[in-house]
Formats: C-alpha cells, sequence, structure tokens
C-alpha cells in the first residue's frame, strides 16, 4: 500500500540527494522563511516542504501537474486532508508511546503482546482512513487522490478487518500453543513454528477420535520453577517467528503512515501558505509550465513570498515579460526592490517545479534543470580569501556543475574590486553565459559592464531598472528601462544622515 | 612400499626417534620462540614432539623434503588443510559427546561425529587421487587410503550412518503447551501461523524494517524438560532410535588408527610450511639444503634468523639478509665487531640452520650445503645463579668442559661472548686453550667474541665482523662479512656522529 501523492509510481524519499548548490539557495533565496512559513511549527512538514523545494528541478511536467491536482484538490477540501494528516501523526505517536522503546526485548512472548496491542491500535487508524474514503471520496478529482481512496477502499476492506480480528484474537494464545519442530543437533528440538491452535474446539474431538494416531502427554510438577521457565523459553522458540512476523508487520503498517504523512505533509505545508498569504490579501495562482522548445518566462504581479511573509503584509508585485530574453540586466537604485524581484525570480520557478502554486496573479515559465545563485556574500566566513577570490572561487564550483538548462541569479557579483576589473570580469563570465544559452538575471551596480552590455541592443537582452520617482521614494517596482549611472547611494546618504 | 607413518620411513626410526623433551640450546637459539609460532593455533595436535629430535640418516631426511616438495603445490595443501578442518570438526563432536548425560542426545553427536569422518576421509581419498604425487611417503599413504575406503568395514560405516541420519531428518514433532501440561504427537501438516500473518499484512510491506527475532544462546545440554519431550518422540518413532542405539554399540571405535595419526602427523609439514608462508610473502626465501658429509664445506647465502625476522616482520620493519661459507681447511667463524651489531643474531641463524636442516626441513636461504651433526652444542652467557657454588667463571668453564667430554669431530658448538666475567688477560688465555680443542677436534664451530686475537687464530679460523655503513656510520646494518676484527670502527663511527672527534670538537669548542 502507497500512498503515491507526489509521484504517480513512487514513494517520496526524504533521504535524497539535494542539489549540490543547496545551502547558497536556502540563504540567498531565504527559503527557511518559506519553510517556517509552511510548516508553522510542524517539523515533518518544515523537513518535506525543504525536500520537495529543493528537489523540484528533478520533476518533469507530468510530476509537476499530478502535484497541481492534488493541491488544487486539498485547497477544496483542506478540513478532511488536515484530518488524514492528523490520522496519521496519531497512529505514528501511539506506536511511539505503546512499544517501540521496549521492542529490544528478549522474550518472543513479549515482543507479539506488544506487537499485537500496536497492531490494535493501528487497525482503529486503519479503519478512520477507510471511513474518510468511504464518505469523502467523491469531492476529489484529482488522479492522485481517487487513486488513494481507491486503494484504501479495495484493501482496508470488511474482509481484511475481520481476518485480522481473528488473528489478533488468537494470537494472544489464551488456550495454549502448538509447536512443531525437527531434530537437530544432539537431537535438540529445532526449526520451531508455531501452528494455529483452536483446542476448544478440538479437544473433545481428539479425545474421541485420534487415539490412534499415539499422542503422549506429560506436566510439569507446579513447582518446578526451572521446568516453568524452560516450558516459558519453548513457547518463546516457537512464538518467535510468528512475533517476529507481527512485529515486522507493525513496523510496515508504521512506514505506510510514515509515507502516508510525509507526503500529506507538503500538501498541508501548501495549505498553511496560502491560507496566511490570502490573509495578506496577496494572489496566488497555479503556473502554466511550457515545453522547453518556446522559451517564455513572464508573470504579473510577482512578488517575494519570503517578503511578504516577514513583513506580514501585501508587497509590490512585478510584471515583466523576457520571453525569448537570455539575458536580464537589472540596475537602478539601492533599496529599489532589485534583490527582492531577484529572490521572487527564484523562489517563483522553485515553487513551480516543485508543484505549489506560485506568488504571483499569472505566471507561466518553461522548466530549467537547476536554478543557480551567485550572491555578494557580506563577509567571507572562512577568512582564509579575500572576497573576490572567494567569488571567484564560488562562480568557479558553478561553472563545474552548470548545465545547459541552468537559470542563474546574480546578485551585485564582482562588485568587490573596483568598478573596472569587476565590470571586466563580469562581462566575460557574461559573455560566456550568453553565448552558451544560459538564461542569466544579473543585479549590478557596475554600470560600465551592464552599460556595455546593453548598448550592444542584443534581441535576447532586456535592461530593467528600479523605478525612482522625482520624489525619491520608490515603488519597489521595475521597469524596463537602460541603465542609469547613478545608483541613488546619494538619496540613501542624504536620507540617513 | 607400506606405509607406517608420514614423518618416518621405517618402523625402527620411528621408536629411534622419539623423545618428549626439548634439546639443551633449544632456548640458546630462540628455537622454542620459533616452535610456538610454527605451533600456535595448532596446540591440540602436540607437534613440538616432532621438532625435537633430529633424524641422524639422510634417508630420513630425503623422506621428508620429497613430502615437502609435494606439498608446495597449493591445491595438495588445501586438500590436506580441509581433511584437517573435517577430523578437527569430528573431535569437537567427540568433546561434545563427553559431556553430555542422555543418550539420545550424546549418541546422536557420536553419529554426526561419524558423518563427519566418513565424509573427510572419502574426500581425501577424491583429493589425492587427483593430485600429481612424488614422495614416497604420500604415495604410500595413498595407496593405504584407498584400500581403506574401499574395505567393507569402512563403506558399511558410510552406509549406515547416512541412513540414521536421514531417518533422524524426517522426524518431526508437535507440541501442545497448555499450562504444566506438555503433549507431544506426530507433526501433521499444520500451517506456519508466521505465514498467515504475513499474508495477511502483506500488502503494508514498504521495504526494510527491523529483524525481531529473539536470539537464543542454545546450550547443547539439553534440560529435563526437554529430555521428557525427546523421551516421548522416541516413543513415536520407536524404529528409528533403536537403529541408532545398535550403531552406536557396534561402532565405538571407528576411527582407523594410521589415519588418525596421518591427521596429526601431517601437520608437522603443515605447521611449517605455514609459518614459512609467511617469511616467503616479504620475499625471503628458502631452500632444501644439500648436505657436506663427510667434508664439512658449508655454505648459506641470503640466511637470516627466524625469530627475530618473525618479529621485524610484525613490526614491518626490514629485515637483514647474510652470507657464510667455510671452505678447505676454514672450520670456525669467528665474529666480532661493535655491541648490537647482529653477531648474536648471525650465531643464533648459523644454529637454527644447522638444527632445522637435520629435522629434514626446509631453510632460510637462496642456496644451502649444511652438515648432518651428530651433537649440537651451544654456550651461551648465563645469569649468576647463587644456588650453584661455583663462580661465575667457573661455572663457565664446567659447562665448557661438559661440551669437550661429549662433543666428536661431527658435532657442531655455537660460542657466544664468553668468559666476560675475567679479565682480558685471563679471558685471552682461556679462550686460546679452548680454541686449541676447538681445532684438534676439527668440527664446525661459530664463535661470538671481543677478543680479536681469536680471529687469526689459525688457517682454520675465518675472521667476520659485523659492518657499519661508511657514509652513515652510526646505522648499523646486522650484516656480518669476511673482514679483519677491528674493535675500534664502529665506537669511531658513533662519535662522529655526536660530532665529538677531536677535529670536530677543535672547531665546536670556541676558544
Amino acid at each position: 500500500m502507497k500512498a503515491f501523492l507526489m509521484f504517480k509510481k513512487s514513494d517520496f524519499p526524504l533521504q535524497q540527494k539535494l542539489p549540490w548548490n543547496t545551502k547558497a539557495l536556502i540563504q540567498d533565496l531565504e527559503l527557511n522563511t518559506l519553510f517556517n512559513g509552511m510548516a508553522q511549527g510542524d517539523a515533518i512538514i518544515s523537513e518535506v516542504a525543504m525536500k520537495a523545494v529543493l528537489s523540484g528541478a528533478y520533476n518533469d511536467v507530468n510530476t509537476i501537474l499530478y502535484r497541481q491536482n492534488i493541491l488544487r484538490d486539498s485547497l477544496d477540501n483542506a478540513s478532511i486532508i488536515k484530518k488524514m494528516y492528523n490520522i496519521s501523526i496519531e497512529a505514528i505517536e501511539s506506536n511511539k508511546k505503546s512499544y517501540l522503546s521496549e521492542f529490544s526485548l528478549c522474550y518472543p512472548t513479549t515482543t507479539l503482546q506488544n506487537a499485537d496491542g500496536v497492531m490494535q491500535l493501528f487497525v482503529g487508524f486503519l479503519q478512520q482512513l477507510r471511513t474518510i474514503a468511504d464518505n469523502h471520496s467523491d469531492n476529489f478529482h484529482s488522479e492522485g487522490f481517487t487513486m488513494l481512496f481507491a486503494m484504501l477502499k479495495k484493501e482496508l476492506d470488511d474482509e481484511f478487518f475481520s481476518r485480522v480480528k481473528t488473528h489478533l484474537q488468537e494470537l494472544k494464545l489464551e488456550n495454549g500453543v502448538l509447536l512443531s519442530a525437527g531434530l537437530g543437533k544432539g537431537n535438540k528440538g529445532t526449526n520451531w513454528i508455531l501452528h494455529r491452535y483452536l483446542a476448544k474446539r478440538e479437544s473433545w474431538f481428539r479425545r474421541l477420535f485420534s487415539k490412534k494416531s499415539s499422542s503422549y502427554t506429560f506436566s510439569i510438577y507446579h513447582k518446578d520453577d526451572r521446568g516453568l521457565r524452560i516450558l516459558s523459553d519453548l513457547k518463546g522458540e516457537g512464538v518467535n517467528l510468528v512475533a517476529n512476523a507481527l512485529a515486522q508487520s507493525a513496523d510496515h503498517i508504521h512506514s505506510f503512515f510514515t509515507m502516508l504523512q510525509t507526503e500529506l505533509a507538503f500538501y498541508m505545508g501548501c495549505l498553511n501558505l496560502h491560507e496566511q498569504l490570502t490573509q495578506m490579501g496577496e494572489p496566488t495562482s497555479f503556473p502554466s509550465i511550457l515545453t522547453n522548445e518556446q522559451h517564455k518566462h513572464s508573470f504579473e504581479g510577482l512578488y517575494d513570498a519570503c517578503l511578504a511573509l516577514t513583513l506580514k503584509q501585501k508587497t509590490v508585485g512585478n510584471t515583466t515579460n523576457v520571453d525569448d530574453k537570455t539575458l536580464v540586466l537589472i540596475t537602478g537604485a539601492n533599496k529599489g526592490g532589485k534583490s527582492t524581484y531577484l529572490r521572487s525570480i527564484g523562489l517563483s520557478l522553485l515553487m513551480m517545479q516543485c508543484g505549489m502554486f506560485v506568488p504571483a496573479e499569472t505566471f507561466e515559465a518553461n522548466l530549467c534543470d537547476s536554478l543557480i545563485t551567485h550572491f555578494k556574500r557580506e563577509e567571507d566566513i572562512t577568512m582564509k580569501s579575500g572576497k573576490l577570490d572567494e567569488e571567484l572561487s564560488r562562480m568557479n564550483d558553478i561553472v563545474n556543475h552548470l548545465t545547459p538548462n541552468s537559470i542563474m541569479l546574480f546578485n551585485e557579483s564582482f562588485a568587490a574590486t573596483n568598478e573596472r576589473e569587476g565590470s571586466e570580469i563580469a562581462r566575460q563570465i557574461v559573455n560566456a553565459l550568453l553565448e552558451k544559452q544560459i538564461q542569466v538575471f544579473f543585479v549590478t551596480h557596475l554600470y560600465d559592464f551592464a552599460n556595455s552590455i546593453y548598448v550592444r541592443k542584443l534581441p535576447n537582452v532586456i535592461s530593467l531598472r528600479a523605478e525612482r520617482q522625482n520624489d525619491t521614494s520608490r515603488t519597489f517596482r521595475l521597469i524596463e528601462a537602460e541603465p542609469l549611472k547613478t545608483s541613488y547611494g546619494e538619496d540613501l546618504y542624504n536620507k540617513i544622515f | 612400499m607400506t606405509f607406517h607413518s608420514i614423518l618416518y620411513k621405517s618402523e625402527d626410526v620411528i621408536i629411534k626417534e622419539k623423545t618428549s623433551v626439548a634439546p639443551d640450546f633449544f632456548v640458546d637459539l630462540n628455537l622454542d620462540q620459533i616452535l610456538n609460532a610454527i605451533t600456535s593455533g595448532k596446540e591440540e595436535y602436540n607437534l613440538k614432539l616432532f621438532y625435537y629430535s633430529s633424524l641422524k640418516d639422510f634417508d630420513s631426511i630425503m623422506y621428508r623434503h620429497e613430502i615437502f616438495q609435494d606439498l608446495e603445490n597449493p591445491i595438495l595443501f588445501e586438500y590436506l588443510k580441509s581433511f584437517a578442518a573435517g577430523m578437527r570438526a569430528m573431535r569437537d563432536d567427540l568433546v561434545q559427546k563427553e559431556k553430555l548425560y542422555y543418550k539420545y542426545q550424546y549418541k546422536q553427536l557420536f553419529l554426526d561425529s561419524v558423518k563427519i569422518y566418513c565424509e573427510a576421509v572419502k574426500t581425501l581419498g577424491e583429493d589425492l587421487s587427483e593430485v600429481n604425487l612424488k614422495s614416497q611417503g604420500l604415495l604410500a599413504f595413498r595407496e593405504y587410503l584407498k584400500d581403506y575406503i574401499q574395505s567393507l568395514r569402512f563403506t558399511e560405516l558410510c552406509a549406515e550412518t547416512n541412513k540414521i541420519l536421514n531417518e533422524l531428518s524426517t522426524i518431526r514433532y508437535c507440541l501442545i503447551i497448555d499450562g504444566l501440561q506438555v503433549e507431544v504427537h506426530k507433526y501433521k501438516s499444520e500451517t506456519d501461523f508466521s505465514t498467515e500473518i504475513e499474508e495477511a499484512f502483506a500488502k503494508f510491506k514498504q521495504g526494510a524494517v527491523s529483524d525481531y527475532m529473539v536470539k537464543y544462546a542454545h546450550q547443547l545440554k539439553m534440560n529435563h524438560v526437554e529430555a521428557k519431550i525427546l523421551d516421548r518422540v522416541v516413543l513415536l518413532y520407536p524404529d528409528i532410535f533403536l537403529n541408532l542405539d545398535t550403531f552406536y554399540e557396534e561402532n565405538k571405535n571407528y576411527q582407523d588408527n594410521k589415519i588418525t595419526t596421518f591427521d596429526r602427523e601431517i601437520q608437522f609439514y603443515i605447521a611449517y610450511l605455514e609459518y614459512l608462508a609467511i617469511f616467503k610473502q616479504e620475499g625471503l626465501k628458502f631452500c632444501y639444503p644439500g648436505f657436506s658429509n663427510p667434508g664439512k664445506r658449508v655454505y648459506d647465502y641470503e640466511v637470516f634468523d627466524l625469530a627475530l625476522t618473525y618479529k621485524l616482520i610484525n613490526e614491518k620493519s626490514s629485515v637483514v639478509l647474510n652470507d657464510f661459507y667455510l671452505e678447505n681447511k676454514e672450520r670456525i667463524l669467528v665474529v666480532s665487531g661493535p655491541n648490537q651489531g647482529g653477531k648474536t643474531t648471525f650465531a643464533r641463524t648459523f644454529g637454527q640452520l644447522f638444527y632445522l636442516a637435520s629435522l629434514g626441513l626446509p631453510v632460510p636461504g637462496q642456496k644451502a650445503q649444511l652438515f648432518l651433526f651428530d651433537k649440537l652444542f651451544t654456550h651461551f652467557e648465563k645469569e649468576e645463579n647463587i644456588q650453584n657454588l661455583h663462580s661465575k667463571l667457573e661455572d663457565e668453564l664446567v659447562r665448557i668442559h661438559n661440551i669437550f667430554e661429549q662433543a666428536t669431530p661431527d658435532s657442531i658448538i655455537i660460542m657466544n661472548e664468553i668468559l666476560t666475567s675475567t679479565t682480558l688477560q685471563d679471558a685471552v688465555f682461556l679462550c686460546k686453550k679452548i680454541m686449541e680443542k676447538i681445532i684438534r677436534l676439527d668440527l664446525l664451530c661459530i664463535w661470538v667474541t671481543f677478543i680479536d686475537e681469536l680471529a687469526s687464530f689459525s688457517e682454520k679460523t675465518v675472521s667476520v665482523v659485523s659492518s657499519v655503513i661508511p657514509d652513515n656510520t652510526a646505522s648499523r646494518t646486522y650484516k656480518i662479512v669476511r673482514g679483519p676484527a677491528n674493535g675500534l670502527a664502529y665506537t669511531l663511527s658513533l662519535v662522529e656522529k655526536y660530532q665529538l672527534t677531536y677535529e670536530l670538537l677543535k672547531h665546536r669548542i670556541k676558544s
């Protein structure tokens, strides 16, 4: 039994290899704000959200659409999703309480008892799932949920529950045990097996008819403590396999609940995020995903969801069309929203690729196979190399990992030196990237660099500028315009002093 | 040729060679250490005895050389090792059996041991028929084994064993434990409960899970409840157990004496070869020595002390190889040179070579001709013995005297730093006297000494010295080479190393 809510045909692996630049992405795009916003304090959701968002680049269009549909269902039936999520949590918790810690005991009969106890609880939770499937499956339309509910109804049918009930009753071994063994070394009993034993029904029958098939009986003296212990050891040997089977089955059901919890956690995270953004009046929408032949990337009202979560209020959205553009140069005023814009580009791509809605009124884009950030770092943590050295070293790493369908976000890169040198470095790197058709968003103060590219009027280059009203207040909106020589640092200075 | 023993060609040799005490020189030559290493892990065979008596005739030596040469075939070697493993497992069963009290327990173990024995013997028979043998000893043993395996006695033993084992393995019984009551009956194909459980929950299978099987530490010994159960199983299957009873009574002495003796004695070869493998892995060489008798022209090249080298290999240190030869009238190697220069090691090596060769073993070295001695004597300096009324010097002289009481021209004497407890003048005098005796006996001798005069005593003495590498004067090589005795060479080199020579001190000490 599988949940299959993240992939149509496979589980969502929590142990998976995330992109090599995971750490940089989390730092540069402030993804922890997103994860926290989704998790709302739930550690599982936080982990799943992180893995899902960062592994998005590995998904194909079908997986993304599959999840989008499940997410739509979830948004429509939020209370039921929460209910199922809670059932899985309770099931897992009940297991923790009842036996996991004691399972390493050395008596199979104890293992059996514990496993039996857990199983009773699990059966209860399975029944709850089945009830939800019975009552609500009609309200769900996505392929994922349709499959899940059909599976629950089929596998957890009445026959299953009655069979399990019988087994669990018999395994209490209230009527004695029936074991069998062969002769091992030194004629000691070996290969112990426990058999179903229906003593009550059989005893009179045996007494009457089975005299011929000989059997021999002996008793242990009731004060023979050692003998009693030996008997219970023998029972243990016999029960060993069954206890193991039951305990392992309990583990499997535990895993099922864990998987269900994990996969629902992603949608729970989406629901939580959606709720908060909606409360702020921020728009969300499901992105249109374009095939790779056309190069499209356009959106309306795109905002940085992390900034919104931090400010807890509606933020300024941007509308841009960078269809067929390979390089997007972004220049303009300090504190003009350039970094925010860049982050909103990166974040929306990640969210799209993992199957989420995006923080925009409308959004369409191609899939990329990796998103890479090269942001100016405030300080050199390692202290072992100069700032420019560190930046170039990071760039070197990036080039080692670069794939043709990557999207690169530069934020004030190579500004650690003077403008001429920085410009020259940036120019050389960007020209190479342009030639290789790597899509680049480049926020820069390096006028020399930006202008030298701009004046070539290349059809695949667009220049955006942080808008500035004449009264020096900023709109945080970007417009298409040529790079400006001044970056308005003076404004900031004046404002502060 | 009739097979007697894999160690001795004929029965009279067997009787003549038996001794259970290590020769006196064992400790001096570190042969005790060597023997401990050889026999370690093989204590059950009590092999040391075999290494205590040297052979006195070349036939016996050749008999062993041939077997060693056959055993250089790794396939044969493995065959014999797996035979040994089988016999060991058999003995383990018999040891266990002795500790058991319930008769159908120990009888089953007995049966098990017979089974292992039959398999091991049959397998060895098949294995030996596949390999190309040249040695008289192994050829004779192969013939013997072939006849034994075809004998009625053995074939019946095997058949009966298998029959009863098969019967026992068909037994499966059921227990119903209800409170204090235990019922035993034959198994009637009841279904496995655990399979049913697995089936019921199979749909949840998610991948690897923990193992919850409790591991029982099974004692072979039955307790009284198990015995009661077994008693009832016996009642359920009386015929099978009756067969076991009969088998046990009829086959108590099922092992063939010559085969069990072979199992023990072949370990003499296996143990030594396994020991040599440690050295061969380091590129060290071994050879089958020739013998100069009655002449005394002896040599061996690239030799090393087994005991010391064994330690060095463990410590991953490098090993120094030495050569020696005595030709024409040369009989006595006089070793002098710096302390810790490998002189004693060289003397020990010399003794080890002659002794090991006398056991019919391959010896260290690339090419060797040795001498089959009648007696070997060592005289190493001993700690002072308070119990003894003699002074140390006196004690030493008594011991030396004892040697000459017994020594013949065919003996070998190893002298190590003797008479150090007296004045140089005394020592020189006494040593010269002793040397005269040795020369008169014309026996082979190696003598480690600090007395330079002995080195050029006569045409029978050869001076060898432990050497120092000239350009790195502080490092000692342990290499022993022919050369004139010069007690100062090494001391000077040490002084130079610490820049304390006259010339160096002149420059170092500022005026």
